[in-house]
């Protein structure tokens, strides 16, 4: 592990931005570092991605990392990530959202950019409620649980955000938690690899204001319940609802092959003949 | 269609090709009565040019499509009507603060809400100046005739390159959907901007560089720079800060990279001011009605001049102090309830008095409306 | 035959057309072919202008066209010189707009109330549907009859920009309703002037 973490050096911005914004003990970081280190596995180059981000806690994510980073407005990342990967279709774009950025304000860009099934690769980070603005109910929160705008419990219900990944076309889904570093990292390098829109959902704890409200105590229990409670896609398709009941699935949830829409795009430009003849990859000049 | 390049385009015909021109390569939209024609004909002519065309799901998505296509190192635009507009302040206000180049075109149409869509207006005049939250310096631009909003359009995206500044151009239904003939220019007549690169090294690369013209150097995703950038108010190397000092010298940039620059961004047109102690002061669609307004009057033997801000914002204020030095009259005529002339009220003589020829039943205000003004105030 | 009124004397020789009707009888294409005709062929200032609602069929629908050998300023129009009425909503709506020696002329299927004797009636769509096969060309006979009876536009023009315009494979029947238009305008025309010869 002491060889593993050190890789990640390589794609931080150095000590220049660092000590972070997040609480001792966030899962960010760990999150953080299962994507550097899927990069690193991958020899992906600090120049070839762009890393764009919302707002929330997760949105700070960018500034850490050294790519071509942007953070954006709340709720719309994907939807300017969506212009960095039309425009530039050979850069990787990795979106970095919440669970109230990513699946309510932005709910909407987060549904069409997995129907147009463009090739950006979204990391989203799920711990259940707002942090940054202090502990609001998100559309993740579940029915029941506390939050400083659900005092008497949430009536509402959440998201299952891979039903509605899935359901919008999204090429991939899967999901893991803050406990479980290394299956995360495993699972985002098959979502960089995946060509096409894919999700990664990264369970997270946030003691300081969900495990607080909701008696769920320190973030090692947080992490601890995460732990106790995963269970991993091929072992639940054995399990009963009534035993999954309050575990969450883990895994890779969802992989289909739908055309990809910047690949798509491209080769509409060169059926229209807009491509500059400059622009034209050597080996098919050299074919003429 | 014909010899010598002459063409009956539309408004937003000629706006989309201007567009084209001026070397616009992404377009992000929301289909939107009046604005609509612009964003079909670029998803026609951009692909077969090597650019890119997308329709988003809302006004706020396009807007962020746009401003990452201009991050990624495009010349992008978007083009929308008073409620997509509306949509997309947030964002707008985001494109100032990161410095972002891009054009917004707003075709108007009578508001608020929904309003009347296929209806004209000048009712978003104060909008596109004050619409998003916080201080920040836009470059609104406006046109008054199908060729005016071909040049118009390259100029807008000229001046959002120039200044690494959004830039929007406002333009109205009935100039939209208006067609005129216009004479399409060879490519070589045309004068292009491009942003200022960097050519640091990239370690050095800072992408809000404090510079004697406020203007930083911008380069694109994959061009081997690396740099962050934020709405968050950022240090130099676009890193959110809470120094006050670094907060002071970013918003003064935002502010100054336009305010020492008014004498290249702030056009007018002016017509008959010497000998005349009666300005009428219209823009845009508006601007035309006048100019026949005028010369009805003058015929009639009243002494009336016309001025016509090309820029809107900043606003000449230079040529409109000058213009109204020996008047003692001054007609504004405006299709909304009374924005511009604001700006007239603060900017005319003491001794000029001030009336608004205002029309905003979603008809263009006609010749005769501005004449009677005249004739009742002189 | 078309007057200019005191009022104008500040453009040179500026001629306002209105092609009025409904949403769906291609008055806004009607208007585009005739601007560009006169436009781009002919070598004057034109502006086309128009006000419709937002439904694609139905509702009121029209197209002006304001031509001028010097600048446009105002690009609507202040008072017609020419005014085609397709249906009776339009002429009723409109007529008042029309100079006190301006051209009427309307579809005589769909209006039966004229406003004034001197109007030239003739049945556009009756005429399109009978001759041509088909009621989408109404609005090319009535450009072929305007063509015939005011002589703004040259009718060889019109008929280029109308084959230049008009989807493929709608060319020939196209061209007929242009012709049908036209030849109907000018014995109208022919029966005026001898009217009006036997008159004095």
């Amino acid at each position: 592990m002491a060889v593993a973490s050190t890789v990640v050096y390589e794609y931080l911005r150095g000590k220049k931005k660092f000590p972070h914004v997040w609480c001792p003990g966030c899962g960010i970081g760990i999150i953080m570092g299962a994507l550097l280190r899927a990069m690193a596995d991958l020899e992906i180059k600090k120049g070839d991605v762009a890393m764009i981000s919302g707002i929330g806690c997760t949105g700070r994510m960018p500034v850490y990392c050294d790519f071509h980073t942007l953070h954006t407005t709340h709720g719309r990342a994907i939807a300017f990530a969506t212009g960095i990967k039309l425009s530039k279709p050979d850069l990787k774009v990795v979106a970095i959202v919440g669970d109230g950025d990513g699946l309510a304000i932005g709910g909407n860009h987060f549904i069409h950019a997995a129907r147009r099934n463009i090739d950006i690769t979204t990391i989203l980070v799920n711990n259940k409620i707002y942090g940054m603005t202090g502990g609001q109910y998100s559309p993740t929160t579940p029915t029941g649980k506390f939050a400083t705008t659900a005092p008497y419990g949430n009536l509402e219900h959440p998201f299952d955000a891979y039903l509605l990944a899935k359901g919008a076309g999204a090429n991939f889904f899967a999901r893991s938690s803050v406990y479980h570093a290394t299956q995360l990292q495993v699972l985002i390098k098959k979502a960089l690899l995946k060509k096409g829109f894919s999700v990664v959902e990264a369970m997270s704890n946030c003691h300081t204001l969900y495990g607080r409200l909701n008696k769920e105590g320190s973030a090692v229990q947080m992490i601890n319940w995460f732990k106790d409670h995963a269970v991993n896609v091929n072992i639940a398709k054995k399990k009963t609802p009534e035993e999954l009941e309050d575990k969450f699935i883990t895994g890779v949830l969802w992989e289909d092959n739908r055309p990809e829409y910047s690949e798509q795009y491209e080769a509409l430009i060169d059926r229209l003949g807009g491509r500059k003849k400059e622009e034209k990859p050597e080996a098919e000049v050299v074919k003429q | 269609m014909s010899e010598n390049n002459v063409r009956l385009f539309q408004g937003n015909e000629a706006c989309s090709f201007g567009a084209l021109a001026a070397g616009v390569n992404f377009f992000g939209g929301y289909p939107i009565t009046p604005s609509t024609e612009i964003a079909e004909i670029l998803a026609r002519e951009l692909p077969k040019r090597g650019g890119h065309f997308i329709q988003m799901e809302d006004e706020i998505g396009s807007i962020a499509a746009v401003i990452g296509a201009s991050v990624a190192g495009a010349k992008a635009m978007t083009a929308t009507s008073g409620p997509g507009f509306s949509l997309m302040q947030e964002n707008l206000g985001y494109a100032f603060m990161i410095e972002a180049p891009c054009v917004v075109v707003n075709v108007q149409r009578g508001g608020p809400s929904t309003g009347l869509p296929t209806k004209v207006a000048q009712a978003d005049t104060m909008q596109a100046k004050w619409g998003s939250h916080g201080d920040y310096n836009p470059i609104v631009l406006t046109a008054s005739s199908v060729e005016d909003a071909y040049y118009k359009t390259i100029r807008a995206v000229n001046l959002s390159e120039k200044y690494r500044n959004p830039v929007i151009l406002l333009l109205d239904e009935v100039l939209g959907h208006m067609r005129e003939k216009i004479h399409i220019p060879e490519e070589d007549e045309i004068k292009i901007v491009n942003r200022l690169k960097p050519t640091v090294p990239p370690e050095w690369y800072q992408p809000f560089e404090i510079t004697p013209t406020h203007i930083s150097p911008m380069a694109g995703y994959g061009e081997g720079y690396r740099f962050h950038m934020t709405g968050l108010t950022h240090d130099p190397w676009g890193f959110p800060t809470a120094k006050s000092s670094e907060i002071k010298e970013k918003m003064d940039k935002l502010m100054l990279k336009i305010s020492q620059n008014v004498d290249d961004i702030s056009t007018y047109k002016e017509e008959f001011i010497e000998d005349s102690h009666i300005i009428v002061i219209a823009y845009g669609i508006t601007a035309r009605v006048a100019q026949q307004a005028v010369r009805i009057a003058r015929h009639k033997r009243f002494k009336v001049g016309l001025f016509q801000p090309e820029t809107l914002w900043p606003f000449p204020d230079k040529g409109l102090k000058k213009a109204l030095e020996n008047a003692n009259l001054a007609i504004v005529a405006e299709l909304n309830q009374g924005q511009m002339i604001r700006e007239v009220q603060r900017l005319a003589p003491k001794k000029t008095k001030i009336v608004g020829a205002f029309r905003y039943d979603g008809e263009l205000i006609t010749p005769d409306e501005i004449v009677n003004k005249i004739k009742e105030a002189n | 035959m078309i007057k200019k009124s005191k009022k104008d004397s500040t453009d040179s020789n500026r001629i306002e057309i209105r092609l009025s009707g409904s949403g769906g009888q291609g008055l806004i294409f009607a208007g585009v072919l005739l601007a560009e005709s006169v436009g781009i062929y002919e070598g004057k200032n034109v502006a086309q202008t128009q006000s419709y609602g937002p439904e694609a069929r139905g509702g009121a629908s029209r197209s002006d066209v304001v031509i001028a050998d010097g600048p446009i300023y105002y690009p609507k129009s202040m008072s017609l010189d020419i005014l085609i009425a397709l249906t009776q909503q339009a002429c009723d709506e409109y007529y008042p707009a029309l100079k006190e020696y301006g051209v009427l002329i309307v579809d005589s299927g769909l209006v039966r109330q004229l406003p004034t004797d001197n109007a030239y009636a003739i049945p556009f769509t009756h005429i399109a549907r009978t001759e041509v096969g088909t009621p989408v060309v109404t609005n090319v006979v009535a450009l072929g009859a305007l063509a015939a009876i005011t002589g703004i536009v040259n009718v060889k023009n019109l008929e280029k920009v109308l084959l230049s315009r008009a989807p493929k494979g709608t060319e020939e029947k196209n061209k007929l309703a242009l012709s049908e238009g036209y030849k109907i305008g000018k014995e109208l025309l022919k029966q005026r002037e001898t009217e009006l010869v036997e008159r004095f």
